[in-house]
């Protein structure tokens, strides 16, 4: 079908996405004219991966319209988002690496010779020597995939983007791996792509860039369009008033807990990640870890819990020096974490809840050589009871639980011990609104007992909602710390961008 | 029961089912199979019942049947554990016959008497098994590779020990091991021990669970489940008495399977295991010691190896040189899938292996009872052992390797 183009390489209007019990997208609009560079802008979840993925194919809509080169596709998949001229470079580049350039560059669709039985790798590299020396890449063709830089991946599958005719390359944070020079690189790549009149999606949380590169700018928020315009229309102040700019309605069961003495102080800490930071947490006090993803915060978690050693730092439990070089070290000091994977990091799944559940701190049911089953059983059947995970029985495989269940199971396992510093990486991600705010509760419940409470969320709702001090990171380093009564959304939001 | 009790109530209160959830479905259909074969054995063997004399059923062939399972069953009890932590062993068949080797000629050469000989047997089965763990665990090379290099270097260990040579004959009291026989007397001793002890077992866990309020099993599902135990015991000792008795290393066979199914299911050590390879992200994250659990349950593999070959040395009176074309390792790989262990890891139970031992020995020993050709052996058993793994992934919606 051919529609009215208005002059734009892509019109989304209305887009609708729907996933069980959360609306990803909600009437999301975007216009793309060609030879220009739009910039995506939202907070971390705001629906701009669901969108682009929408876009190349990955995921169907269940509403709206997608009008591309003046024709509008139906439920595409992958390969037709690219037939149709749509080529994306993703966050994390996936090459085949022991494959040479060229066989990368034209992977899948491999010139062939002797009716189609053998690849003519004659062409295949005098094809992908030509486009280089058009685009003027220097890389060997022949070279391994392996040598290259993550920028040199990356200029690659630009490369290969256009090899493609594509006429729109959407770009998902491609600078957050690059050095100073590789971004100047890929930004030149950027301004020749323009000038051959290619449309650029570009997805970045990082100020300084939009304003460098953007020509338009689309604001996205809680899955819906919010604004879009020339980059003249909008700096830095409006722009972080427009991803934020939400009326908290979200109940926090925030309790309020006297805060007893210091627990945990880290000096100066810095590791793979982040460096020269600092900050201490109270009994009783919960402390937010607020900034965008990949500034740190789950590092100087990890460094913390013992997964990664520090580089240097000091970490002090109660007043005193420790060093923990392993997680058995901080377990023993009362140190626990529980990671924002659920299913990759915090539970052994083909397990049930019950075995989960005592896995950390077996050792106390122990009675001579062998483990006290009933006594284990207890113990497990009074976590299950006073965190009400819903569960058939303590026998059950843990995979079969939703969700939020599956979390208060591995906040259960450090329940069962004595733990004074909780890190909780994410504790609410991809969980129901409902078993979302039981896990506040919990949270507020801990911090009454008594614990000190760290918390990583990249959701400023459950940051401004739960934290009593907030810590923001930007980059590896620490921004700045807020009180509770401080804390506004662009307060913390103008910490984390810059 | 009905089925509303295993539902969720709107408060999300926690509904005790639980005792449903531990009906062990898979051995339940692990038994029907293996009875289904011994009934299909029995009536190829004896004209269709008509003359049991002589067929599969009798009691000198079941006793047969039950001594030839006994070293691959002592073997799957440890292949169990390096499974579920996701690994696996293959040199256990040559490292049993190295051992076997060794033993022979401490005995016939050196002229040591028995019980040292046990000792340093397992002692050097140990080592060479946390040998192999401490390569796999702390270097990182796959297990696959250096166990698959075990079993080639003590292939070659074989012939250094035997240069070819047949080390014989054993003493009488070594040869006990392989080839004695308990009493009737002591067998039923050990079959009442057996059947009291797990009601004993039985009450106690009902006795603890009611009295830190998590009984949950009807009393009669605990009854027929002691009572199809207390059955199967002591119609194997009927069996077996009518015979000779019970074969020294089947008893050997049923003392390591409990031990070790004590360890899998009822300590730390175990817990550790299952959680190693259900998910290592989540044991790192719980602060459990990877590398050096990793090491122990090889070491322990090694252990059962030797075990393993000194009954195989004391049951064909001389030292195993053929152990290195006889592929245990194989076949006690084989046990434990059968036995419902997963290749992916984190699952599987030591007495499943036990289990698949004995199906693979009653095929063994139906098949050439009909005067099958071997051939049909292998092609059943690897036939059944894909099936097992496909009705697993069927029935439990689950990946295996």
């Amino acid at each position: 079908m051919i529609v009215e183009n208005d002059g734009y390489v892509l019109e989304m209007s209305g887009i609708i996405k729907e996933f069980p019990g959360v609306k990803a997208l909600d009437n999301m609009s975007i216009k793309v004219r060609p030879g220009t560079v739009h910039v995506l802008v939202g907070e971390n979840g705001a629906g701009k991966s669901t969108l682009m993925k929408v876009l190349s194919g990955a995921y169907s809509i269940d509403a709206g319209r997608i009008v591309f080169n003046g024709r509008e596709l139906h439920d595409q998949n992958t390969a037709d988002a690219l037939n149709a001229g749509i080529s994306m470079i993703h966050q994390e580049l996936s090459p085949i690496r022991d494959m040479t350039i060229a066989e990368n560059v034209f992977l899948g669709r491999e010139p062939m010779k002797m009716r189609g039985f053998f690849i003519d790798f004659d062409a295949l590299y005098r094809n992908t020597r030509d486009l280089f020396g058009h685009l003027g890449i220097k890389y060997d063709p022949g070279a391994k995939m392996r040598t290259l830089s993550v920028a040199g991946m990356q200029l690659v599958e630009i490369a290969k983007a256009i090899s493609r005719d594509a006429s729109l390359i959407i770009m998902d944070e491609p600078t957050s791996a690059l050095t100073e020079n590789e971004v100047e690189v890929l930004f030149r790549q950027i301004a020749e792509l323009k000038t051959r009149g290619v449309a650029i999606i570009y997805i970045t949380h990082k100020m300084d860039e939009i304003f460098t590169i953007a020509d338009e700018i689309t604001v996205i928020r809680d899955g819906e369009w919010i604004a879009s315009g020339p980059a003249a229309d909008f700096d830095q102040e409006r722009l972080v008033s427009l991803m934020v700019g939400r009326t908290i309605t979200d109940i926090f069961p925030k309790q309020t807990v006297p805060v007893g003495r210091e627990v945990l102080r880290v000096e100066n800490l810095g590791g793979k990640g982040f460096e020269g930071v600092s900050f201490s947490v109270r009994a009783g006090e919960i402390v937010g870890l607020a900034g965008l993803v990949g500034a740190g915060r789950t590092e100087i978690a990890r460094a913390v819990f013992g997964l990664d050693a520090p580089s240097s730092g000091k970490v002090f439990i109660d007043g005193e020096e420790v060093a923990i070089r392993r997680v058995r070290d901080s377990i023993r000091r009362g140190v626990a974490m529980i990671s924002e994977d659920r299913k990759e990091e915090g539970l052994v799944l083909q397990r049930s809840v019950r075995e989960n559940v005592s896995l950390v701190y077996l050792g106390q049911f122990v009675s001579g050589p062998l483990i006290d089953g009933a006594a284990e059983r207890r113990r497990v059947e009074e976590l299950i009871e006073t965190l009400r995970v819903k569960v058939a029985s303590m026998d059950a495989e843990v995979s079969t639980l939703s969700g939020g269940n599956q979390q208060k199971v591995v906040i259960a396992k450090w329940i069962l011990g004595d733990v004074k510093v909780l890190i909780l990486d994410e504790p609410t991600r991809g969980i129901d609104i409902g078993a979302k705010s039981e896990i506040h509760r919990l949270m507020g419940n801990l911090a009454a007992r008594g614990m000190a409470l760290i918390m990583i969320s990249s959701e400023l709702p459950e940051i401004l909602g739960m934290s009593d001090r907030i810590v923001v990171m930007h980059e590896g380093k620490k921004k700045g710390e807020l009180v509770r009564r401080d804390a506004t959304p662009e307060a913390i939001m103008h910490m984390a961008v810059s | 029961m009905s089925s509303e009790e295993n539902e969720l109530t709107a408060s999300g209160r926690y509904v005790r089912a639980g005792w449903r959830q531990r009906i062990d479905y898979r051995t339940i259909t692990m038994l029907a199979v293996l009875l289904l074969l011994w009934l299909g054995f029995t009536a190829f063997t004896s004209e269709y019942f008509s003359d049991l004399s002589g067929s599969f059923i009798t009691a000198r062939n079941l006793s047969n049947l039950t001594r030839a399972m006994a070293i691959v069953g002592i073997m799957g009890c440890g292949m169990v554990l390096v499974i579920v932590t996701g690994g696996i062993d293959l040199s256990v068949g040559t490292v049993a016959g190295f051992i076997g080797c060794a033993a022979a000629a401490m005995q016939v050469w050196w002229e040591w008497s028995t019980p040292p000989i046990i000792v340093v047997c397992l002692a050097i089965g140990a080592v060479i098994g946390a040998l192999q763990g401490t390569i796999i665990a702390y270097v990182g090379i796959a297990a696959f590779i250096v166990t698959l290099g075990g079993q080639l270097v003590f292939r070659g260990g074989i012939l250094f020990i035997t240069k070819g040579m047949t080390i014989a004959p054993m003493r009488e009291s070594f040869k006990y091991f392989g080839n004695a026989y308990l009493s009737a007397t002591w067998g039923w001793i050990l079959a009442v021990a057996a059947v009291l002890g797990l009601l004993a077992k039985e009450l106690r866990q009902r006795a603890a669970r009611r009295r830190y309020n998590t009984l949950d099993e009807p009393s009669g599902f605990m009854l027929a489940r002691w009572a199809a135990y207390a059955a199967i015991i002591v119609v194997a000792i009927v069996v077996l008495n009518r015979y000779r008795g019970l074969p020294i290393p089947v008893l050997i066979m049923l003392v390591l399977m409990l031990v070790f199914t004590l360890i899998a299911e009822k300590t730390t050590f175990g817990r550790k295991i299952y959680a190693i390879g259900g998910n290592i992200a989540a044991a790192r994250y719980s602060g459990i010691a990877v590398k050096r659990n990793l090491a122990v349950v090889y070491a322990l593999n090694g252990l059962l190896a030797a075990v393993a070959g000194l009954i195989l040395t004391a049951r064909l009176n001389a030292g195993p040189t053929s152990a290195a074309n006889m592929n245990m390792e194989l076949d006690a790989i084989a046990a434990a899938v059968i036995g419902g262990t997963s290749m992916s890891g984190g699952v599987g139970k030591v007495a499943g292996a036990i289990l698949g031992a004995m199906i693979m020995a009653s095929i063994d020993n139906g098949m050439s009872m009909m005067n099958l050709m071997p051939a049909w052996q292998f092609l059943v058993k690897g036939m059944i052992l894909v099936a097992a793994v496909w009705f697993d992934m069927r029935t439990q919606g689950r990946k295996r390797a």
